[in-house]
């Protein structure tokens, strides 16, 4: 029952904070991805370097539980799947968890993404044993792996580097990166003219 | 407008450590399979079964990994599921508080009308296509924004950066391809 709560809790807040950020709103997703506009990157780099940064030093001073990690294998597939995934976050402008929260918040376009999804995900399901066949799910540089040595992590390291301090700079290096990105990286593309 | 950057990336980045500190990484496209398994096991029963320790499917996808999806397809009531839900109720209550998104936008969005103009059907078929894409590359790639970018990247998983790369790589140029104009 604790564990519903808190899905309900840190699930809510998740939903909460990808409105509020924009993240679930295409218009700001293309500006970023058009490189016009990097404050929605700017965001994002700034989390993942301070949800980094927390946990990898919160796991030094012991108050972080190591066995919570649960990190992901590598394998080809998911540098293919990376970029099928970046093709239809760019046409529709969700991803995954972000077109959730914006069916939620009224976006009927939303809705079509998540039927859309629903059966690009039944028709992985069915295809999946070709995949599985074809090598390209087989893990890569040792599959399951961060890329230091976390102490105490069931996950191996793909260096012998301490993982929990690389943890810490690059999660600093993260907040450095979102400080240090400009506004944009392209000029402003031709505004459309509003009709006469 | 949204959150200044510096107050939405802390707030982002709170509660993903929370996510981890409190119980797991952060994941939300293996929802999806999940869903279309209580569906197809509704309309199937034979689809998800039991075993003596534990559960199976006829789906090799939903038997894979000890039949970890096939027991969370026979208990919707799990913290991932549950999760994914909540995510709805929090960005419905705060598109709420904060006024609503307007009529127009909510069935086209403003730069998707710069570039192809008002009519929802044409909006509404893209986003089916791109849904079905992102979906299908998620699970290719066993997880998604949330949880191979976000969560992996945070984690120092390689698999996080592989994914990055893949999905900014692809979709960099599909943007500046297809919306030219900014409203």
């Amino acid at each position: 029952m604790t564990s519903i709560l808190l899905a309900i809790v840190i699930g809510a807040a998740f939903g909460a904070v990808l409105d509020r950020i924009g993240a679930s709103n295409p218009n700001w997703i293309g500006r970023m991805l058009n490189l016009t506009n990097l404050h929605l990157m700017k965001t994002i780099l700034l989390a993942i370097g301070v949800g980094s940064a927390l946990m990898f030093g919160g796991q030094m001073l012991g108050l972080v539980d190591v066995g919570h990690m649960s990190v992901k294998a590598a394998y080809m597939g998911v540098f293919l799947g990376g970029l099928l995934l970046g093709a239809g976050w760019a046409v529709a402008g969700y991803c995954p968890g972000t077109g959730v929260v914006a069916a939620a918040s009224g976006r009927k376009d939303a809705l079509f993404f998540i039927a859309g999804g629903l059966l690009g995900a039944a028709a992985y399901m069915v295809t999946y044993p070709a995949w599985k066949a074809s090598g390209l799910l087989d893990d890569v540089a040792g599959g399951k792996v961060t890329l230091g040595t976390v102490p105490g992590s069931k996950f191996d390291g793909l260096t012998a580097l301490p993982g929990d301090v690389l943890g810490l700079v690059l999660g600093i290096a993260f907040v450095v990166l979102a400080f240090a990105l400009p506004d944009n990286l392209v000029g402003n593309r031709a505004v459309a003219q509003p009709a006469e | 407008m949204p959150l200044n950057w510096k107050a939405g990336g802390l707030l982002l980045g709170l509660v993903f450590f929370a996510a981890v500190l409190l119980v797991k990484p952060i994941g939300v496209s293996t929802q999806f399979v999940i869903l279309d398994g209580i569906v197809g096991d509704a309309v199937n029963p034979a689809l998800v079964t039991t075993t003596d320790d534990g559960y199976t499917s006829t789906n090799a996808y939903l038997a894979k990994s000890g039949g970890k999806y096939a027991k969370a397809v026979s208990n919707p009531l799990n913290y991932s599921f549950v999760f994914v839900l909540a995510m709805m109720l929090g960005g419905f209550l705060s598109a709420l508080t904060r006024g609503g998104i307007d009529r127009a936008e909510r069935s086209v969005p403003a730069l998707w009308r710069a570039n192809f103009g008002d009519a929802p059907w044409k909006r509404y078929a893209a986003a089916f296509a791109g849904g079905f894409v992102v979906l299908y590359g998620a699970r290719l790639a066993g997880g998604c924004t949330s949880g191979h970018m976000m969560s992996g990247m945070m984690q120092t998983a390689l698999s996080g950066y592989i994914f990055a790369a893949g999905a900014f790589l692809a979709a960099i140029p599909v943007s500046m391809m297809l919306f030219r104009k900014e409203a």
